[in-house]
C-alpha cells in the first residue's frame, strides 16, 4: 500500500514545480495588473515551438535553445504588453481579457497552420532517465530537473522584487498605479517589462514541458487552466504560495490518477481546486 | 522673482461640471501659496491637472517656460514636480524605506548610492528613520503623512504640491507639519500647498489664492485674503447660486 503510493506522491511534488513555473508568470501579471492574461499557455507553447525550430536549426541541446528563446519572449511580451495590453487598460476589466482571448485564438491557429497538429517534443537524454531509489521507487530525472529549476526561479523571483530597484518599482505599481507615477514612474514601461519577464518565465515553463511531455499547437489551454489552479491555490501574495499550489495540484492529479485511473487525473485537480474555492477563495496562503 | 508654474485658463470637466473653470496662476520661485476655498470648489481637481493626474480641456500648464500640458505624471514628476495626496496613498506593502527609496531613484533619477544617502537624509528630516524598516500600512496617520512628503522630497522637486497634509492632525502635530513645510521652503523649493487650516496658512504662506467653484475668487496677502469679504461669504456658506 505505502509501496503503492510512493511513486505518486513523488512523482506528484516533481511535477508541482513544474506547475509552479507554468503558473508564476501569470500570478505575477495578476498581481500587478488585475489581468488575466488568457494567451500565457498558448504564449508558453509559442515558446516550446520556439525552441523546436531552434534546436532543429543548430541541433542543440534543449536549454541551450533558452539563450535565444529568453531574449526572445521578453521582447514578444513587452510589444504584447505596449502595443495592445496597455491600450485597453484603463477601459475596465473585460477588455483586457479579450485582448488576451484573441491573443490566444491567434497563437494557436498561427501554431497550427505553420506546424500542423502533430505532438512533438523536445528532444533530450534526460526524460528518459530514472534514478531508482528502491526496486519500487524511482526519480523520473527531467521532474527532478523540473523541480530543481523552479525552486531556483522562484528564489532569484523573490530576491529580484525585494532588492532590485525594478522589483520595487513593479511592487510599487501594483500597490497604487496613480501614486506610483507621482514619484516618476513610468507605469506604462513598468508593465511592459513586467509582462517581459513573465514571458521569461512562459519560456522557460514552454522549453520544461516540451522537454517532459509532448505538446501541439492546443496545449497551451491545458496550461493556462494549470496556471489558474496554480494561483488559485497558492493565493497571489507570495511565490512560496506558487510553489506550494503547483505542488497540491500535482499530487491531487497523481494520487487522483492512482485511486479513480489516469483518465480521471485533471478532473481529480479540480475538484480540490473547487474545495479551495468554497473554502478559501483568497488562496491558501493569503493573509486575508 | 521668476515664475516656476504659470497655470493659464485651465478648464478640467466632469462631464458637464466644470470643476476648475478657466483658472489662471502664476506661482513664484521660492515662494509657498497657500490655496483655500470651501469643499468641491476645485482645490485637489487644480493640483490634479498640475501633476497630470487630470488632463485639461482647456488651457495650459507651464511648467520652467516648458509646456507641460500633454506630459504625463511620471514625466512630470521627473521634470520636478512633487505631490502629495489628501488621504496618504503611500505603498502599504514596502517598508517606509522603500517608499522613499523609489521616490529617489525613479522621481530624481539618482545612483544607488546617492538616493540612499538623500533617502536616509529625508527620513531623518522628517522623523521617520526609526521607523524606516516598518511597513507603510502599518504607521498612523501622522506617519503617513510625514511619508508622503518625504516620498515626494525624495523625488527632487522644485514645486512640492501639499494636499491637506495638515487635516485631521493634532495642534501638535499641525506645528510639526509646519516646521517640515517651512524647513522645505528654505531649501530652496516652491510650494502649493492646499490647507483649511487657515492658521497654518497665515503662519508659512506668503500669498493665498481663494478659489470658488472652480474659479479664482481672489489672491493676494494671506492676512488681507481671509479679511476679504468675498472669502467670508463663501466659508460662511453663503455662496451666491
Amino acid at each position: 500500500m505505502v509501496q503503492d503510493f510512493a511513486q505518486p506522491i513523488l512523482n506528484g511534488i516533481l511535477l508541482g514545480g513544474l506547475y509552479a513555473v507554468v503558473g508564476i508568470g501569470m500570478a505575477m501579471i495578476f498581481g500587478i495588473m488585475r489581468i488575466t492574461n488568457l494567451a500565457h499557455g498558448d504564449l508558453m507553447v509559442l515558446a516550446s515551438y520556439l525552441s523546436l525550430v531552434i534546436i532543429s536549426g543548430l541541433g542543440i541541446n534543449p536549454f541551450v535553445t533558452l539563450v535565444i528563446a529568453i531574449p526572445v519572449m521578453f521582447f514578444v511580451g513587452l510589444i504584447v504588453q505596449s502595443a495592445l495590453i496597455n491600450r485597453v487598460l484603463k477601459k475596465g476589466n473585460e477588455p483586457p481579457l479579450l485582448v488576451t482571448f484573441g491573443l490566444s485564438i491567434i497563437i494557436q491557429n498561427a501554431l497550427l497552420l505553420i506546424f500542423t497538429p502533430d505532438a512533438k517534443m523536445l528532444m533530450n537524454s534526460l526524460s528518459t532517465k530514472s534514478i531508482f531509489l528502491t526496486n519500487y521507487l524511482s526519480v523520473p530525472v527531467i521532474y527532478l530537473v523540473d523541480f530543481i529549476i523552479a525552486v531556483a526561479l522562484i528564489l532569484v523571483f523573490n530576491q529580484f522584487y525585494q532588492k532590485t530597484y525594478l522589483g520595487r518599482a513593479i511592487r510599487a505599481a501594483s500597490d497604487d498605479e496613480g501614486a506610483a507615477e507621482l514619484v516618476g514612474i513610468n507605469t506604462r514601461r513598468i508593465y511592459g517589462i513586467a509582462m517581459g519577464i513573465a514571458m521569461v518565465t512562459a519560456a522557460i515553463a514552454g522549453v520544461l514541458v516540451g522537454m517532459t511531455f509532448t505538446f501541439y499547437p492546443f496545449t497551451g489551454t491545458q496550461y493556462l487552466i494549470i496556471a489558474f489552479g496554480v494561483i488559485v491555490i497558492g493565493g497571489l501574495n507570495s511565490l512560496l504560495g506558487v510553489l506550494v499550489g503547483g505542488v497540491i495540484l500535482g499530487l491531487a492529479q497523481l494520487i487522483g490518477a492512482e485511486f479513480v485511473g489516469t483518465g480521471y487525473q485533471l478532473l481529480v485537480g479540480y475538484i480540490i481546486l473547487l474545495l479551495v474555492l468554497v473554502v478559501r477563495p483568497q488562496g491558501i496562503f493569503a493573509k486575508n | 522673482m521668476e515664475n516656476v508654474l504659470i497655470v493659464e485658463n485651465l478648464t478640467i470637466a466632469f462631464g458637464q461640471l466644470l470643476a476648475v473653470n478657466s483658472l489662471s496662476i502664476e506661482v513664484r520661485e521660492g515662494e509657498i501659496l497657500g490655496i483655500i476655498g470651501p469643499n468641491g470648489s476645485g482645490k485637489t481637481t487644480l493640483l490634479n491637472g498640475i501633476s497630470g493626474l487630470y488632463k485639461p480641456k482647456s488651457g495650459s500648464v507651464i511648467f520652467k517656460d516648458i509646456d507641460i500640458t500633454d506630459f504625463s505624471p511620471s514625466r512630470r514628476c521627473r521634470l520636478g514636480i512633487g505631490r502629495t495626496y489628501q488621504v496618504p496613498r503611500t505603498f502599504e506593502k514596502m517598508t517606509v524605506y522603500e517608499n522613499v527609496l523609489v521616490g529617489g531613484v525613479y522621481g530624481a533619477s539618482l545612483s544607488e548610492k546617492k538616493a540612499r544617502y538623500k533617502v536616509y537624509e529625508i527620513l531623518e528630516l522628517t522623523g521617520l528613520l526609526h521607523k524606516k524598516d516598518l511597513f507603510a500600512g502599518s504607521l498612523a496617520l501622522l506617519d503617513r503623512k510625514r511619508l508622503e512628503v518625504a516620498r515626494a522630497l525624495a523625488t527632487n522637486p522644485q514645486l512640492l504640491l501639499l494636499d491637506e497634509v495638515a487635516a485631521g492632525l493634532t495642534e501638535a502635530e499641525v506645528n510639526e507639519v509646519l516646521r517640515i513645510v517651512k524647513y522645505i521652503k528654505e531649501s530652496g523649493v516652491t510650494i502649493i500647498w492646499i490647507e483649511h487650516i487657515l492658521r497654518t496658512m497665515m503662519e508659512a504662506a506668503d500669498r493665498v489664492l481663494c478659489i470658488a467653484s472652480g474659479k479664482k475668487l481672489i489672491c493676494g496677502n494671506p492676512k488681507e485674503v481671509l479679511a476679504a469679504e468675498e472669502v467670508q461669504e463663501v466659508y460662511l456658506g453663503v455662496e451666491e447660486g
